[in-house]
């Protein structure tokens, strides 16, 4: 079996699932942003009709993060976190991190970092890069805000059909300024923006064994810009050293491996040494170019961050690379960290010192500027060059802006330049 | 008999249909107003009430794919359209389905904006062009979804004694 047949298998109290099977899977951790609000609404609206208050099924496995608009832009946001802060305090949901410079972030990242991710678990989140988890051995997926009421009034996920797996092999290493955002959005561009739809991406070779948990929830991140219903890396050495030295898990893992005769729908090879930075350009995902195909394209705004690439080696490849330096004139570089654990550490590291003295503008950390909805908006024809994940028209708030992604190694150098430029010189 | 009222291409995203800087609005009652915001011909359609319901969206590969926003789906129900594409994104099919919102995955799919289709059981008829193309059955894991009229009845059943 692949590792989400043995997920799934686990959590239906089964022997074995095959590809195709309908399972109903135990769900071990439930996780909702600031659309918690909808969430709550469809939950109360479930037992309307039922005789009895509405109660979750299980207040300690529910997660909820603020993160898309913090602090809140306006009065309705700030109505709805509050009206989510009364539904946790009345439920008694425990994994409740609120707009807190001690435990705040970006919800995929606040999960990984306090260890809430486990390798093995169900995961859903009501956010598509829940994909994200599953750098730590999780299944983990997105569902909608009616699909999150039904799982808080149950305890699992209805109908779930068990996927086929695609296992995208990596080997060799990176060459220098070549970084896990550039095997990902080689990937996407080679698969398409649906490619891998109903699918899960296994992710196996020496590049992925030799990377960081940190690359790990970049490429599992942005899975599913290429469809897939969540992409997983094997549970291994390096994620039990994340979730017990950084994360501070003390409790047993299993560490859930497919079989060595497991079945896959697909196998891609990527020859990681063969790589060369990658940019994807407006307007969707899977307009894959290398940077070598769009090098001088002038940029209005540089963007670092997000649950994709806000990490503390994504500030340091910009700090190293902007130390005693200067952003061009006519370029805004905005960071911001994924969590505020990371905001810290980067802070004590002088990351932030060296990016503030370089020009760039530290927001705090949240989501909103990689979807437009709070800060970092572009002008009319403005172009973007971004870390984040999406590249959609409007994306970052003006259909008439384009946004292109890339690498913080990419980013940095062109924050430099004001134009999209190449990291290797 | 459906009107095409819009024919969109592939990967036509979340952002498309339903923009994030409306997500604050999450409420099934309050997000139709902003469908398809930034197409502001159709949107003014929509809103303005000219849009007969039961018209159809055509649509290529991917429709609804990016973010899991379940407002991409309760704004399109909010006007009881039919969306025919080639092709949907796992959730936003999910969240369509378990919203009520009807979709048909008919994957050669060719209409234009006025044709007038029917769709039938297994396949949909272009009237206008006189052409029929088979049709996708909605994955059968779902059926019972669908059956019950959508996700929040069905939990109800399953929770009532």
């Amino acid at each position: 079996m692949t590792i989400v047949q043995k997920v799934l298998a686990r959590a239906s109290g089964k022997a074995a699932v095959e590809v195709g099977e309908v399972v109903e899977p135990a769900v071990d951790l439930a996780m909702s942003h600031e659309n918690a609000a909808l969430v709550l609404n469809q939950f109360n609206e479930i037992f309307k009709g039922i005789d009895r208050p509405p109660r979750v099924w299980d207040p300690s496995r529910i997660a909820i993060i603020f993160d898309h608009r913090v602090p809140a832009e306006s009065a309705k946001t700030a109505t709805n976190q509050k009206r989510v802060r009364n539904f946790v305090e009345q439920q008694g949901i425990t994994k409740f991190h609120d707009v807190r410079g001690d435990e705040g972030g970006i919800c995929h990242q606040v999960l990984a970092e306090t260890g809430y991710d486990r390798p093995g678990q169900v995961i859903v989140g009501t956010d598509s890069h829940t994909t994200s988890h599953g750098a730590l051995g999780a299944f983990a997926f997105g569902v909608g805000a009616t699909e999150m009421a039904a799982v808080w009034a149950l305890g699992h996920v209805l109908n779930v059909e068990v996927p086929a797996t695609i296992k995208v092999v990596v080997s060799g290493r990176l060459p220098p300024h070549v970084l896990p955002k550039d095997v990902i959005l080689h990937l996407v561009g080679l698969v398409s923006a649906e490619g891998a739809n109903f699918q899960v991406i296994e992710f196996h070779g020496e590049a992925i064994r030799t990377m960081p948990t940190s690359g790990r929830l970049t490429l599992c991140n942005m899975a599913v810009e290429a469809g897939a219903t969540s992409g997983i890396v094997p549970a291994d050495e390096e994620t039990v050293r994340f979730l017990r030295e950084e994360a501070g898990l003390t409790e047993a893992l299993d560490l859930v491996v497919p079989d060595a005769d497991a079945e896959y729908v697909r196998v891609i090879e990527i020859d990681a040494s063969a790589l060369v930075p990658q940019v994807a350009c407006p307007h969707t995902v899977d307009n894959v170019k290398p940077v070598t195909a769009v090098t001088g394209r002038k940029v209005d705004q540089i963007v670092i961050g997000s649950c994709t690439n806000g990490r503390l080696d994504d500030l340091e490849v910009a700090a190293t690379m902007l130390a005693g330096r200067t952003i061009a004139r006519g370029v805004r570089m905005l960071v911001f960290p994924a969590s505020w654990r990371i905001y810290q550490e980067a802070m004590r590291l002088g990351y932030l010192e060296t990016l503030i003295g370089a020009g760039a503008v530290v927001l705090n950390p949240g989501c909103g500027c990689c979807l437009g909805i709070h800060q970092g908006a572009l002008g009319d024809g403005e172009v973007a060059l971004s870390t984040t994940n999406r590249n959609f028209k409007g994306r970052m708030g003006n259909p008439t802006a384009e946004v292109y992604l890339c690498s913080p190694a990419v980013a940095a150098a062109s924050a430099l330049t004001g134009v999209i430029t190449d990291p290797r010189g | 008999m459906a009107r095409v009222v819009q024919a969109l291409g592939d990967d036509i995203s979340t952002d498309h249909i339903y923009p994030g800087r409306f997500m604050a609005t999450v409420l099934p009652s309050e997000t139709p107003k902003y469908a398809f915001a930034d197409m502001t011909e159709f949107n003014a359609a929509l809103v303005g009430g000219s849009i007969a319901p039961g018209s159809v969206i055509v649509a290529g590969q991917n429709f609804g794919c990016g973010s899991s926003r379940e407002q991409a789906a309760s704004t399109l129900k909010g006007y009881d359209l039919t969306i025919v594409a080639r092709g949907f994104a796992r959730i936003f099919l999910q969240n369509s389905i378990n919203l009520g919102l009807r979709t048909v995955i008919c994957p050669a799919i060719e209409a234009s904006v006025g044709d007038e289709l029917r769709v039938e059981d297994g396949r949909v008829v272009n009237v206008t062009t006189a052409r029929a193309f088979d049709t996708v059955p909605l994955p059968a894991a779902r059926q019972a979804i669908i059956d019950a009229g959508g996700l929040i009845p069905y939990v109800r059943a399953r929770l009532a004694p």
